[in-house]
């Protein structure tokens, strides 16, 4: 009782510490780490969106950054050739990854388990083919460079254009985040859990499954779209790079790593892929053997994810104290010597 | 590009390895529900070390025997360390194999470099040989022969004796064969050590042909990955007729239209798909 209150009080200090850290940040980073750290925040958005998907309704989706490079691209057509405001070509992008999703909706949720891996996967490398075939529109392989990076315009002139785009990001994650918290909090998300723990059984209960998962499809896919429109921001540039099945595999990593079907775990594993990639690439040659290493420690040691390991701590040592103090109660009055004296013994040691 | 007999040999060698590489995957899948992404690395540990030995001594034979060996170790180690303690648990599946996957590529490189390497094949399969009047690359042929053999075996040993029969009841009904009294657990070993086997035994045989090079996995992955599903899981008469068609395909378009060819593969897949959701041969789940 004592440890949950505790809990508590700690994490409410983690979260004001967090929150008190991402606003400072431009004022206590300098620029490059900054932008490393708009970066994560951008991740953690498209991971949280697929988490709607993987975590919660269970669909093992392998193709998501096919919403991501669409945001991407709609951005960057839009900012390029049209000179769009920010806030239209956002939006636009968000459209786009809901009519993505709207259409290919139907066909992949035909599927199930690694089928539905699969079809997500090949619908996304058809869409990369098309993108890099199309090249008087999309630029083939070359993409489109120069997108005008926006800025908060009051913000102008007082802080680093790094710090105003990362004041932008923040603002446009941290709503979505509340937004996609509320959802999966919301009847709607606990019946995704629901399907993705049995779904004949939701089904008989009378919920329409197929709805529910074309909707959370869809809003996954809005999200991914908007954090893909952020990205091609961020870089200046978009390219078929940006619907690669690699950054779907990518975030499919960070959501396991970090936790899936948890709210944080996808942020956390953002964090943790981020800075695996910049930092120990950063020192050793050997940092693709040692992501591998961290992978296999986190799946055996964390199987529920990063998120978990307070948790995980915890458990470990209250194991440990339940050996070492809590033989008593166990015994019984009706033992027999022997049993008392093997006892001993075990307490002995 | 017309349907020639050229194509046909290059295409129908093409799906002898990707059945090598496939069939493990999908029975492995099938019955135990485990989804192997370290499946290219068993092929490129094949195709290095068959690579190494051929080059120690000018054996052919024993290099391939060695290579599909050291892949038989690598997946014993991955089968008794991991596969049990994940049992049912796809996302963590994809993580521990991805990293194996990442590890193995990582020593891999240590060891044999980046550069591709590529084995010569033995000298009386070297050169050209002509067949149904066109000229035809010798060991191309020998690819399909050893390939078709292989399936054939295959086939034999899951559809048509008494422990594939186990093998074919544990994809469709895993509990209840237990329930019958088989060691479902000692079927999961061999099936996972023999799907290594042949995978290693396609990277040691597509070593002359593709050679091998850090990447490879991936490729060879991707498209164990398409023929699996497209045959649909656990089924090994899906494997072989999916083979044949993606690697046709695949040798079809990357002559007709070059740009194309790396998602020709997706795009049929994804046609597969919407059409039949449960693959060609698949049965519905």
């Amino acid at each position: 009782m004592n440890a949950t209150v505790f809990g508590k009080q700690w994490r409410s200090l983690v979260v004001g510490a967090l929150l008190l850290f991402l606003v400072s940040a431009p004022a206590l980073l300098p620029s490059y780490p900054l932008s490393v750290l708009t970066e994560i925040l951008i991740f953690t958005l498209f991971a949280m969106s697929l988490n709607i998907l993987l975590g919660y309704a269970g669909l093992p989706s392998l193709g998501h950054s096919a919403f991501f490079g669409t945001g991407g691209y709609a951005v960057g057509l839009l900012a390029k050739y049209y000179g769009l405001s920010p806030v239209l070509t956002l939006l636009v992008a968000i459209v786009a990854g809901i009519l993505v999703a709207l259409v290919t909706g139907p066909f992949v949720l035909r599927t199930h388990g690694a089928y539905f891996l699969i079809l997500t996967l090949s619908l996304t490398q058809v869409l990369f083919g098309i993108v890099w075939l199309w090249r008087n529109v999309t630029g083939g392989d070359d993409g489109l460079p120069g997108i005008p990076a926006p800025k908060i315009p009051f913000l102008v002139g007082r802080l680093s254009d790094t710090a105003n785009f990362y004041y932008l990001t923040l603002v446009i994650v941290g709503l979505s985040v509340a937004a996609i918290g509320w959802i999966v909090r919301s009847p709607f998300g606990l019946a995704l859990v629901g399907i993705r723990e049995n779904e004949r059984y939701l089904e008989g209960l009378g919920y329409p499954t197929w709805r529910l998962k074309y909707v959370a499809y869809t809003i996954a896919g809005a999200f991914a779209a908007l954090a893909g429109g952020l990205f091609a921001y961020f870089k200046g540039f978009v390219g078929p790079g940006q619907l690669s099945w690699l950054l779907a595999g990518e975030g499919m990593i960070m959501v396991i790593l970090g936790g899936a079907g948890t709210f944080w775990g996808p942020a956390i594993g953002a964090l943790v892929v981020l800075l695996l990639r910049y930092e120990v690439s950063a020192f050793t040659q050997r940092w693709v053997m040692i992501v591998g290493i961290i992978f296999i420690l986190n799946v055996l040691l964390l199987p529920q994810g990063i998120i978990r390991l307070p948790q995980r701590i915890r458990e470990i040592r209250a194991k440990l104290r339940r050996e070492t103090t809590l033989t008593p109660p166990l015994t019984q009055p009706s033992q027999g010597p022997s049993e008392r004296s093997v006892e001993r013994v075990i307490e002995r040691s | 590009m017309p349907l020639n007999t050229a194509s046909l040999v290059i295409g129908l060698s093409y799906a002898s390895l990707l059945f090598l590489v496939s069939v493990g995957l999908s029975v492995v899948f099938g019955l135990m529900r485990f989804i192997n992404l370290a499946t290219g690395s068993l092929y490129l540990i094949g195709g290095y070390v068959a690579w190494s030995v051929a080059r120690r001594t000018e054996n052919f034979l024993l290099a391939l025997l060695v290579g599909a060996v050291a892949a038989l170790v690598l997946g014993i180690v991955i089968e008794r360390s991991f596969l049990q303690r994940l049992h049912r648990q796809e996302l963590l599946q994809v993580a521990l194999t991805l990293g194996i996957a990442y590890i193995v590529q990582d020593v891999t490189r240590w060891i044999w470099g980046g550069d591709p390497l590529r084995l010569r094949p033995p000298g009386f399969l070297r050169g050209s040989m002509e067949l149904f009047g066109a000229i035809v690359p010798t060991y191309r042929v020998a690819l399909i022969v050893v390939g078709a053999v292989l399936a054939l075996i295959v086939w034999y040993l899951l559809e048509r004796t008494k422990w594939g029969a186990y093998v074919r009841a544990g994809v469709d009904d895993l509990e209840m064969v237990q329930c019958l009294g088989v060691n479902v657990r000692r079927i999961f070993a061999i099936v996972f050590a023999l799907g290594a086997f042949l995978s290693g035994l396609g990277g040691a045989l597509g070593t002359p042909v593709t050679g091998v090079a850090p990447g490879t996995d991936v490729q060879v992955l991707l498209m164990a990955l398409i023929v699996v599903v497209l045959g649909g899981l656990g089924s090994v008469s899906g494997a072989i007729v999916a083979s044949v068609i993606v690697a046709m395909v695949d040798t079809m378009v990357r002559t007709a239209w070059p740009q194309a060819s790396f998602f020709a593969v997706w795009a049929l897949a994804a046609l597969v798909l919407i059409v039949r959701p449960q693959g060609l041969l698949g049965r519905t789940a």
